[in-house]
């Protein structure tokens, strides 16, 4: 009945599971409890479960993604601790069944789940915006993507309380991934996880494509597109090609598991190699779809407070292109071990070193649009000056190991998990990070405290330096990763410090989290209060509609007429929004519950598959058609917005205008 | 200006209100491409792990495979007549040609069927050997393909009965599936020449 699914697969031996359980289990019923209190779940279901509106989705992914980020990031401090005692004879707090699924787990959820549902959420508030669109292309599959994206990250938590998560890593490496060496099911876990979330992500790519080709304003050209828009073309580009890739790796991975067959098996002819050949494939890739929409961002966040035009637009336009391109023919750089010979990896080396080129070519244009600006330091301008320094030295080590004769020095030690945290926590990380702190106060309203944000940026920067520079030394004193317990005595101070600089991060996220709290809470002085709509002078069409924008973003659509579309109607005397009509009503997508349905019930799905309780797995996938079914018979998918209606939110943001003009 | 602006907006806005839907569904099938491709690469890869179990030459039958090939390529022009009587809104029509694509579409489904069947029942199923698991997934990949696409058939086929005239809507959905069918046909014709006359030659 209920496949190999017991009671004795709840951990309740483990008490830092069951302390986690507790944990959970009493702040989601103080949440449930305060919703239901205040009457709010009508209000959640309406407004935003069953939201198509690109902007409400967008909020949703950004939770999503700090939810995400703190489940990650107790992952890493619990790592750290570990490696911080586990030293000489003393085994440490986590046994190696523990710590195996602790970094299987902080890689899965801090990629897939923090940095590409920011990125989601990123691409969501802004790309529409941005190029004067009233929504996406496709928002019902908006609203399912971002469904499928939380049900994947909610089937790895229930891992964490029934059964257990994969114990390969971040990857799932065959033969150790496959059945004979992993019969639990951790491993089915990761796979449904990943299949669910890509199917998710896929859409997402395809959704953006076709918004940013097919629904641009009149007159936006290729090259009056806001760069941003451009980054999230090129990373939509790299998902559509590489996302299958993974599907394919993942799903050969698990017909191996379920059906016994020999994709990358030891025996019956299996290749380990081809599994790392297409994961690969879409890895490598992947990073560039997440670092891509970080130069976006620092390429408005420069500008906008060096009170100067972008430098550069068309190289920055190329490079990133160039980069999204080059980021395809550099995959075997992640095994120069494999054995491909000299001439392979000859030209794989070479291939990951010219990427530096473009890469080099957008740092000099950020340099070259702060010189003899008029910088001015706010707390988004932290993060990105931070960025850039941070991103050159992991770019350089990065350089370093794309020579195959160091990296077979270097494969697999503490040198590279360095240097891929030095590019995605410095990168990806600082670059959203940056772009939360630019774009907060449109999409509420208010701005971000400033002191609590630099406080942040601060222990941010100090702590990764301090957690992640003793692992380059690390890295050379020949420490390979994923180790539970070590007895080298050169090691242990070094793992002491970066310790302390998981500490100062965890800092660092206090900081964020006080940030935004102390935002709420001083959201109405006036000083906070974003009543224009454009509280940074900026450049891009996003800045022309209020904070937070209407439902339908712009009441009339607006004719783009140079780059910087707002910037050129600001200085030439233009008025972006045509306040004042005459407005025409407004074709405007209906909310959906059948993105939450098809989610649900493929967490369902997946939950079923994973325990081997077919019968409800078949209702699950039965259901999932018959939703899909129903929507697409349905013919009452859309509304108008009156004339009126719009006219009315469009004379009160001009009354606002008028009456902070006035001040 | 100001009206004139308004006005062309508005028209701009008309008309690339459908138009996304289909272009969408042909970036989408490009990415199910990349599946395919990858799955070719897999077999490119794993064709000679006969793991000392059958070969290709001594599993395929050109006999049903030629039947196979030939019930979909026929499904593509049933498809393609149901096409035209769209665009001539002659509904009936519409459902008949429909109606022939789904039969000819389930014929290939139920062949494949066979085919798989009978391969298990001889102990080569894909758990058999390297090859056999290759083979076995990218060829079912495909059918699972023919036979989502002949769940779509249905829901159309029901979808159209009972209205008046074929709306906007339903001409996109018609040609998303036509992309869909034509698309699984021309995967099949790499199928074919590079799973199985390569094996047999």
């Amino acid at each position: 009945m209920l496949g190999r699914l017991s009671f004795a697969d709840i951990p309740l031996d483990v008490p830092i599971l069951v302390g986690t359980f507790m944990g959970v289990a009493i702040v989601g019923i103080a949440v449930l409890g305060l919703i239901t209190y205040y009457g709010k779940w009508g209000y959640l279901w309406k407004e935003w479960f069953t939201s198509v509106d690109h902007k409400r989705l967008a909020v949703m992914y950004i939770v999503l993604a700090l939810v995400a980020l703190f489940r990650g990031f107790a992952d890493a401090i619990m790592m750290r601790s570990q490696l911080a005692l586990a030293y000489a004879g003393n085994p440490g707090y986590l046994p190696p069944h523990h710590y195996d699924q602790i970094f299987s787990a902080h890689g899965t959820i801090m990629i897939f789940f923090l940095a590409m549902a920011f990125m989601t959420g990123l691409f969501n508030f802004i790309v529409p915006l941005q190029i004067g669109a009233r929504d996406v292309a496709f928002p019902f599959l908006n609203n399912l993507s971002f469904w499928m994206t939380a049900v994947a990250f909610i089937l790895v938590n229930i891992s964490l309380f029934i059964g257990e998560f994969s114990q390969c890593g971040w990857l799932a490496y065959p033969p150790l991934s496959e059945m004979q060496f992993s019969p639990g099911v951790g491993v089915d876990y990761y796979i449904w996880a990943i299949q669910i979330s890509g199917v998710g992500t896929l859409l997402t790519g395809v959704n953006f494509f076709v918004t940013i080709v097919k629904m641009r304003a009149p007159g936006m050209t290729w090259m009056k597109m806001p760069v941003f828009t451009w980054t999230a073309l090129c990373s939509s580009v790299l998902i559509m090609v590489s996302f299958p890739v993974l599907t394919v790796a993942v799903a050969l991975l698990g017909l191996d598991r379920y059906f016994g067959m020999h994709f990358f098996t030891n025996d019956g002819g299996g290749n380990q190699m081809l599994y790392l050949n297409l994961i690969w494939a879409w890895g490598h890739p992947e990073v560039y779809i997440l670092i891509i929409p970080a130069f976006g961002v620092f390429s408005e966040v420069v500008p906008a407070f060096s009170g100067k035009p972008l430098f550069g637009y068309a190289t920055m336009v190329y490079a990133t292109c160039a980069i999204m391109v080059l980021s395809f023919v550099v995959w075997v750089h992640h095994f120069f071990t494999m054995g491909a010979g000299a001439d392979v990896n000859a030209f794989f080396g070479i291939m990951t070193m010219i990427i530096s080129i473009p890469t080099g070519v957008k740092l000099f244009n950020w340099l070259f649009t702060m010189y003899k600006g008029r910088v001015q330091f706010h707390a988004t301008m932290y993060w990105a000056v931070g960025f850039m320094i941070t991103f050159t030295i992991g770019g350089m080590t990065g350089v370093m190991m794309a020579i195959p004769a160091a990296d077979f020095v270097l494969h697999n030690s503490l040198f590279l998990i360095a240097h891929f945290h030095n590019v995605i926590i410095g990168g990806v990380y600082f670059g959203y990070i940056c772009g939360m702190n630019f774009w907060f106060p449109k999409v509420f309203g208010f701005k971000l405290n400033e002191t609590w944000g630099k406080r942040a940026f601060w222990f941010w920067f100090v702590g990764f330096y301090v957690a992640f520079m003793p692992l380059y030394v690390l890295g050379f004193e020949g420490m390979t990763r994923r180790l539970n317990h070590y007895d080298n005595p050169e090691w242990y101070p070094w793992l002491l410090v970066a310790e302390v600089g998981a500490v100062l991060i965890l800092f660092g996220i206090v900081c964020q989290l006080t940030q935004l709290y102390v935002s709420v809470r001083d959201r109405n002085l006036v000083e906070n209060r974003d009543l224009t709509g454009d509280p940074w002078n900026g450049r891009s069409l996003e800045w022309s509609t209020s904070s937070p924008p209407p439902p339908y973003n712009f009441a009339i659509v607006p004719h783009v007429h140079e780059l910087d579309a707002y910037w050129h109607d600001k200085e030439n005397g233009i008025d972006t929004r045509h306040a004042g009509g005459p407005y025409q009503p407004i074709h405007m997508p209906k909310n959906t519950v059948g993105g939450i349905a098809v989610g649900v019930l493929s967490l369902v799905l997946g939950f079923a598959a994973v325990w081997y309780i077919w019968w409800l797995a078949v209702i699950a996938l039965v259901g999932i058609f018959a939703t899909v079914i129903a929507r697409s018979a349905n013919q009452d998918v859309d509304y108008y917005i009156p004339a009126e209606e719009v006219a009315r939110i469009e004379n009160e943001h001009t009354r606002k205008l008028m009456a902070q003009a006035a001040e | 200006m100001a009206q004139d602006t308004t006005l062309n907006d508005a028209h701009a806005e008309h008309e690339h209100h459908e138009l996304p839907t289909v272009f969408g569904f042909w970036v989408y099938l490009m990415t199910d491409c990349i599946i395919f491709g990858s799955l070719f690469a897999v077999f490119a890869v794993l064709h000679d792990q006969f793991n000392g179990g059958p070969t290709g030459k001594e599993l395929f039958e050109i006999s049903g495979l030629a039947l196979e090939t030939a019930l979909l390529l026929i499904s593509s022009i049933t498809y393609g007549f149901g096409m035209i009587a769209a665009h001539k809104g002659q509904i009936k029509s519409v459902q008949m040609w429909l109606g022939l694509t789904f039969l000819l579409g389930l014929g290939f489904v139920f062949l494949e069927v066979r085919e798989f069947a009978g391969m298990i029942a001889e102990g080569a199923g894909p758990d058999r050997s390297a090859f056999l698991s290759a083979f076995f997934t990218l060829v079912s990949t495909h059918g699972l393909h023919v036979s989502c696409g002949l769940v779509w058939i249905i829901t159309l086929i029901v979808q159209l009965s009972g209205v008046s005239a074929i709306s906007e809507r339903m001409m996109n959905k018609l040609t998303m599936l036509s992309l869909f069918w034509h698309f699984l046909d021309i995967v099949w014709i790499c199928v074919f020449t590079y799973v199985y006359l390569a094996s047999m030659i």
